[in-house]
């Protein structure tokens, strides 16, 4: 069964919603956000692969992990956790880094808070994605875009080895 | 998340295909020729992504503006009037958003109308579906991955 992941902008143009639902129950939900062997498995989409560093998921805490593309170049990534409340939501700051967890700062810090929740099926996430302002925004759906651009050729490299 | 440097993997791609061609046709002229071919392209995908429409909408000024034009065509004069800044501040936006290609300009008579381009800006809709298939693609390993756990 698929379910549809649902994203909505708010009219200020500095938040963006998304909502999805699961069929597996919540603890096991949670599990998947919240340990490095199980973010490995999903949380890059194809054919990016998510390479954990470290994860320390406290409060203080981050996770430190790049994406790696096909090529072999690596985006890397930091996610302070700022509040955590057990099996139901987190909060955290995400943005680049270099290798070493460096913030690299010509780029916009986001905002996750996270709401899991039990549903008569499964569970669903909720998920809000803040900025700072709208300019940051705007730098991220610039990336969005670009973002899909690499994608794209990804699948282009997948086209060319089954040739 | 990724980056802007997610530009890379098309100028390796280009470089990779001349390598094949070069060992395929041995042809060192065709060669050079392609890695100047590969670095023009390169040099107009930058050039492209220099000026896109996310640039267009992440200045206030810029965004207030298009609301400006997407009421009527205004003259850039007509248009400065409504901000405090200067006609030079005002003229350089208007820049930024004509290379955005967000906004177009007809002549009519000895005055320049702008108005908003439309189709371009449907772009910004394009970003949120690749947004979306991202965090699809995304959910449904995490759906797979679930259904082992």
């Amino acid at each position: 069964m698929t379910h549809e992941t649902k994203i909505l902008k708010d009219a200020n143009n500095r938040q963006l919603n998304i909502t999805r639902e699961f069929s597996a129950p919540v603890e096991k939900v949670w599990k998947a956000w919240t340990e490095a062997e199980l973010l490995d498995k999903w949380w890059a989409p194809k054919p990016w692969k998510t390479v954990t560093k470290s994860l320390d998921f406290k409060v203080g805490g981050f996770w430190l992990y790049c994406m790696a593309g096909p090529n072999g170049d690596k985006a890397w990534c930091r996610v302070d956790f700022t509040a955590i409340t057990p099996g139901k939501s987190f909060d955290a700051t995400a943005g680049f880094c270099d290798e070493n967890g460096n913030a690299d700062k010509s780029f916009p810090p986001m905002y996750w808070h996270n709401v899991f929740s039990a549903t008569a099926t499964g569970s669903k996430v909720d998920i809000e994605l803040s900025f700072d302002n709208e300019a940051d925004m705007a730098q991220i759906v610039g990336m969005g875009f670009k973002e899909g651009f690499t994608m794209g050729l990804g699948n282009l490299d997948e086209l060319l080895a089954s040739q | 998340m990724f980056d802007s440097r997610g530009l890379k993997p098309l100028a390796f791609k280009i470089k990779r295909w001349n390598g094949s061609d070069l060992a395929a046709k041995k042809n060192e002229n065709k060669f050079v020729q392609l890695i100047d071919c590969a670095y023009i392209c390169n040099q107009s995908v930058a050039n492209n992504m220099r000026r896109d429409i996310y640039q267009a909408i992440a200045d206030p000024t810029r965004r207030a503006i298009l609301t400006l034009l997407a009421v009527h065509a205004m003259t850039p004069n007509a248009l400065a009037e409504h901000f405090n800044s200067t006609r030079q501040a005002v003229s350089k936006h208007i820049q930024i958003l004509a290379e955005c290609e967000a906004v177009s300009q007809k002549q009519n008579g000895r005055e320049i109308y702008y108005h908003v381009n439309a189709n371009k800006m449907k772009e910004i809709d394009k970003w949120l579906d690749t947004f979306r298939k991202m965090w699809e693609d995304r959910f449904n390993q995490l759906d797979d991955l679930l259904s082992d756990l």
